[in-house]
This record gives C-alpha cells, sequence and structure tokens, in this order.
C-alpha cells in the first residue's frame, strides 16, 4: 500500500457528517454563471495571515493573485506538484480561459481558501465559517463553486 | 469539501465536489462530485497539462445538467504514484567543515533562488527562511547524532513546520535542477527522503525523537506518515 492508497483508508475511517433534506440547487446555464473555486489547500497570498494547525477559517483569493503560498500542514500529499502548476489544485487560468471561450459566464472575482485538516466534528465549518464563506461569494454573485480537494 | 458543498450549497450555490476519497463522497454525498482517483495533492490530475484539466473541468461542469441529486461520477482515468526515480544534481561536497546536510543545502540555495524568482513566491518560511534553513538542518543533524532534542531547541518550536520549511526549500530547488517531463507523483518527495542527505537527516532525527519517548505531535508530521 503506498502513501496515497493508506491515506484514502484512512480518510474512509473517519467520522461523516450527515445532512438532512440537503439543499440541490438548479444553477442558471453554465454560459451564464459567474464561476468560483473554493480549496482546501490552505492556500493563501503572502500577506495573509498563515493557516494554524487545525485552523477553521478561511481566506479569500483576488482572482488575479498567483502569488499563493502553500499553507496545509499535512507532509502526506504530494506538495510539490503546487509549485510545478498552480492549477493542478486551483484552476484558476483554466476557468479564465472557459470564460473566454464563453464555456462559463464568468470567474468570480474572489475564491475560497481553506484548510483541509479540520478537526473531525467539522462544526465550525457548517456553522461558521463555511456560511460565512458562502456569503461573501454570494455577495460577488457566483453561481457556482468548484470545490478542490487537498 | 463534501461538508463545504452541503453548506454552500444551503446558502443558494450550486457545487461540485472533486472527489479525493469515494467512501466520503458516498458517505457525505454531496450535491454533485465527481470522484477523481488521482494523486492526493493533485485534484486536476496532471501538473502542466491544460488539455487533461479541461478534459476534468468538463465533466465537472457536466454534472450540472442532473436535475437531482446526489450525483456522484466517476473519472474514467486513474492515476497512481509509481515509485519514479527523479534524476536531479545534487551539489557536490564544498565545505568539509559542515555537515554534509548543512553543506547540501548551502549548495542548493541558487536553485532556490531561481524557482523563488520564476514563480514569484515561496512556501518556505512558516518558521524558517531560506537563510535559515542550513542552521535548521543543522539542529536536525545533532538530534539525530543523539542530542537531547529538547535542550537543542528547535527553531520555531515546531517540528512539523521546520520539516516543512526545510523540504518545500528542497522541492523547490529541485524544480529547477530536474531535466525532462514535470516529477511525477511524490517522485520529490522520495528524492528528498531517499536520495538527500537532509531527507535522510530529518528521518534519523524523526525516529531519535520518537525513541526518546516524546509524544506522536512532536515526531510524527516531521515526515508522510508511512515513512520509516
Amino acid at each position: 500500500m503506498n502513501g496515497d492508497q493508506a491515506m484514502r483508508a484512512h480518510s474512509a475511517t473517519l467520522p461523516a457528517p450527515s445532512f438532512s433534506d440537503p439543499a440541490f440547487v438548479i444553477p442558471p446555464p453554465l454560459a451564464t454563471a459567474t464561476v468560483a473555486i473554493v480549496t482546501s489547500a490552505a492556500l493563501h497570498t503572502p500577506e495573509d495571515p498563515a493557516f494554524a494547525g487545525g485552523d477553521t477559517g478561511f481566506r479569500l483569493i483576488d482572482r488575479n493573485r498567483r502569488d499563493l503560498i502553500l499553507g496545509h500542514w499535512s507532509p502526506n500529499f504530494d506538495r510539490a506538484a503546487i509549485a510545478m502548476d498552480l492549477n493542478v489544485v486551483y484552476p484558476i487560468d483554466r476557468l479564465a480561459e472557459l470564460a473566454a471561450e464563453g464555456v462559463i459566464g464568468a470567474v468570480a472575482p474572489r475564491h475560497v481558501s481553506f484548510a483541509g485538516n479540520q478537526p473531525d466534528d467539522v462544526a465550525t465549518i457548517r456553522l461558521d465559517s463555511g456560511p460565512a464563506a458562502a456569503a461573501a461569494l454570494s455577495a460577488d454573485g457566483v453561481d457556482v463553486v468548484l470545490l478542490t480537494p487537498v | 469539501m463534501s461538508v463545504l458543498a452541503h453548506v454552500f450549497e444551503a446558502a443558494g450555490i450550486a457545487t461540485i465536489v472533486l472527489s479525493s476519497v469515494r467512501e466520503t463522497a458516498v458517505k457525505v454525498a454531496p450535491p454533485r462530485a465527481l470522484h477523481c482517483e488521482f494523486p492526493l495533492g493533485r485534484p486536476l490530475g496532471k501538473p502542466g497539462d491544460p488539455a487533461f484539466q479541461h478534459d476534468v473541468l468538463r465533466r465537472a461542469f457536466a454534472l450540472l445538467d442532473a436535475h437531482s441529486g446526489p450525483v456522484l461520477v466517476d473519472h474514467p482515468d486513474a492515476i497512481e504514484a509509481e515509485n519514479e526515480y527523479v534524476a536531479c544534481a545534487l551539489p557536490p561536497r564544498y565545505d568539509p567543515t559542515l555537515p554534509a546536510a548543512v553543506d547540501e543545502a548551502k549548495g542548493l540555495r541558487r536553485a532556490y533562488e531561481r524557482a523563488r524568482a520564476r514563480r514569484g513566491v515561496t512556501s518556505v518560511g512558516r518558521v524558517v527562511d531560506a537563510d535559515g534553513v542550513p542552521d535548521a538542518i543543522a539542529v536536525l543533524v545533532t538530534i539525530a547524532g543523539g542530542a537531547d532534542w529538547k535542550s537543542t531547541g528547535i527553531p520555531g518550536g515546531n517540528t512539523t513546520a521546520l520539516c516543512h520549511d526545510i523540504r518545500t526549500y528542497y522541492e523547490e530547488a529541485a524544480l529547477e535542477l530536474v531535466n525532462g517531463p514535470l516529477p511525477g507523483p511524490h517522485a520529490l518527495e522520495d528524492w528528498f527522503f531517499d536520495q538527500t542527505e537532509a531527507g535522510k537527516t530529518v528521518l534519523q532525527a524523526r525516529a531519535a525523537i520518537r525513541d526518546s519517548g516524546a509524544k506522536a505531535p512532536v515526531w510524527f508530521y516531521m515526515t508522510p506518515a508511512q515513512r520509516p
């Protein structure tokens, strides 16, 4: 079993919260939709506060920024890939290309970064920081979110 | 990610998760998920391959056509880490008065600075910057040699952050030194721990701290979990 297989097996054993009567939003047509990225790679700009271990907060990333620091604390994932190509985690240039082609309506002005290593009960992101991030994107007119895990 | 999908959806925003752990996607059941059996840390699959990344996005956005959920679809390609050997030149021994790992780190500085200039940013600096990396390695050398880790003083006071900075300094520098295609999944991790003096030092220091009876959070996260 390699490292990824071991981490996947471990992750599969973690508590999983359930959601009764979950919402299912029908978005506007993709060609008119504003799309944002929400990543759990703990990316942040140099002037943002760094992510602490167990950080349940989020950082907003301006769509024009590419100078992003990897703030995730786990040593287990392939950490070098982001240095090779930011888009392999945060596909901001790909979204810009899709917007230029008219496939999506627009790239959101701000995107969201959380840290993937959350406390097991995920209470804060469910009740506090998650809704706050969603409110920020709603204020920007975001219709669709793509969530990219690390 | 699947939890956040429910939160955003409840706020009126449609979501698509690029799932990395299929069991979690099944249990948490986000409204729409494209499961991607890709190396962890590469949710779009392949760095430097816009066509592949666009294929992932096309399949993800196609899930928006569903009128009800949850929807869970598998990307047809699986990508595995394959113990790929990375040919990356390491600096020759320069100052024999220094521990080999410290000498090595100093020798990589130019490559690291090229990487920093090219990308315009570095992820080194959580507790030490590039100037502090050789001294930080020197501390780990003494711990690996039997010194009590509690009396040596861990720069920044956090072994996880310290080892992040050392490994990231090496991995960013290596990207300026490898020839050919971009290294495969976990290939630079393997290069760091298997081929470099610094990587071997981190492993030895971690084992020494562990064997001293320190609590797991002090040493466990200095390396990936499966490292000895």
